[in-house]
């Protein structure tokens, strides 16, 4: 009976991790800035989301998606609400994908990341400068953009390995 | 023709629409409910508002909570890089320490000297100092700011400045019950009235998102001034938000560019406590 309830615990775990994750990189605001390597940062929340929700949206779902944002906004100080958007436009995009691809490749992938998170900034960008007047710094979103789609085939890697080990305990 | 169309806009509707495993409400729901939310908060809509205090008070706390792995990271990082640059810098605060004891005798008399002038024009600055821990350091791409543990309750107003022992860090922007945030003067938003001593110009120290700010709004000609001269920047007063004589940092000249750039006193990334101090600067006349 004990071995049991264990056994769903580490289930619900293994199934909760990605929105876990999730919640942990908006509050920490996780972007290794600490090892003061110049211009270096990345997006792990823009990575987390694309891919647990190309994958499955039952793993992360949008309401979640929609609160860490807002949790986001807070901890950054953007204005309430721009985050939320921004993540949940990325959803759309997955949810598109996912809708016309039969066979899901590596590539193309990859490449929707960098289209995604392109507008997705641009729109942050443009809704920051010209709504609320806020000055940003272009060059400093151009390279968190663009190590946000290096680093994404290291992070696809690990998260693959979770997934797995999620339906492996799903179908026990 | 008409067939991929209506695949596109099949999938379209699908991706927005449909409520999939789990999923309480559809996309197009949330997207359309952040979207009402930005218009709000940009129409500064109190409910909002009241959203975000709500929300901040949480928040603030838990990433303080969230962030202390990564605190420690950053920490074990600053304690090697000093223990490494250990002898150098004490070398180096030698001879630092005797050119200040001189400076020191004269500085005193000035003060004392300073004071007495003050009392001739009956002039006061009346400060109240607030001290506050630091929760939450981020060295976001997007905004350099900090979350201390001192709100509304205890005083906090929008605009009190944030020192460092004697060094200008930054001010106020936001407060909610029991905590608030600072925006640095490394901010792109940020822009402090200065003066650049001792060729008493007056100008404006803007941030520029990196450790360091730029001279703004002031004559071109002071540039020949400068002409190797170290020149320290002060808080000038203006606009009555702080007093003036705060040191903000120093004039360097950047080589590659030949442009001169303020390296701020305070290290920004080191910022445990600081104090929120709010000026009642009193005339005579």
């Amino acid at each position: 009976m004990s071995s049991l309830n264990k056994y769903n615990l580490t289930k619900s775990l293994l199934f909760y991790l990605p929105v876990f994750f999730l919640f942990l990189s908006v509050l920490n605001e996780i972007d290794f800035n600490y090892l003061e390597v110049k211009y270096f940062s990345l997006n792990i929340a823009h990575i987390l989301i694309f891919y647990w929700t190309l994958k499955n949206p039952r793993y992360l779902n949008y309401g979640s998606i929609f609160l860490a944002g807002l949790v986001n906004d807070v901890v950054v100080g953007l204005p309430v609400g721009i985050s939320s958007f921004c993540y949940l436009l990325i959803c759309a995009v997955t949810a598109y994908l996912r809708n016309i691809t039969i066979t899901p490749k590596f590539i193309n992938d990859w490449i929707s990341l960098l289209f995604t998170i392109s507008l997705i900034n641009s729109i942050q960008i443009i809704t920051l400068d010209f709504i609320f007047s806020i000055e940003v710094n272009y060059l400093r979103y151009m390279i968190n953009s663009g190590f946000t789609f290096i680093f994404y085939p290291i992070f696809l890697f690990l998260f693959n390995i979770l997934e797995k080990k999620i339906t492996i305990q799903k179908n026990d | 023709m008409a067939s991929s169309r209506d695949d596109f806009v099949i999938a379209i509707r699908s991706a927005f629409l449909k409520k999939s495993y789990q999923q309480k409400f559809s996309l197009l729901t949330y997207i359309f409910l952040s979207f009402v939310i930005i218009i709000l908060g940009s129409l500064n809509f109190k409910a909002v508002q009241y959203i975000k205090i709500g929300i901040n008070e949480v928040v603030y706390r838990s990433s303080f909570i969230a962030s202390s792995p990564e605190n420690y990271f950053k920490d074990v990082r600053i304690k090697i890089e000093e223990h490494f640059n250990f002898y150098n810098q004490y070398k180096k605060n030698e001879i630092e320490l005797k050119k200040l004891k001189e400076k020191k005798l004269s500085n005193d008399f000035l003060v004392l000297e300073n004071n007495k002038l003050r009392e001739l024009i009956n002039e006061t600055v009346q400060s109240e100092d607030v001290y506050a821990k630091v929760l939450v350091d981020k060295d976001s791409p997007y905004l350099k700011s900090i979350i201390l543990n001192k709100g509304s309750k205890d005083n906090v107003k929008i605009g009190m400045a944030i020192v460092d022992g004697i060094y200008l860090v930054g001010k106020i922007i936001e407060v909610n019950y029991t905590n608030s945030r600072a925006l640095l003067l490394s901010d792109l938003n940020s822009k402090i009235p200065v003066l650049l001593e001792p060729i008493d110009i007056h100008a404006v120290v803007s941030g520029t998102g990196k450790n360091h700010g730029v001279i703004e709004y002031t004559k071109d000609e002071y540039n020949q001034k400068i002409d190797g001269k170290e020149m320290i920047v002060y808080t000038s007063g203006y606009g009555g938000l702080f007093k003036s004589g705060l040191p903000v940092g120093k004039i360097f000249t950047d080589n590659i560019n030949k442009e001169n750039k303020v390296n701020f006193f305070s290290d920004f990334r080191q910022l445990d406590y600081v104090k929120i101090v709010s000026y009642d600067i009193g005339s005579g006349n």
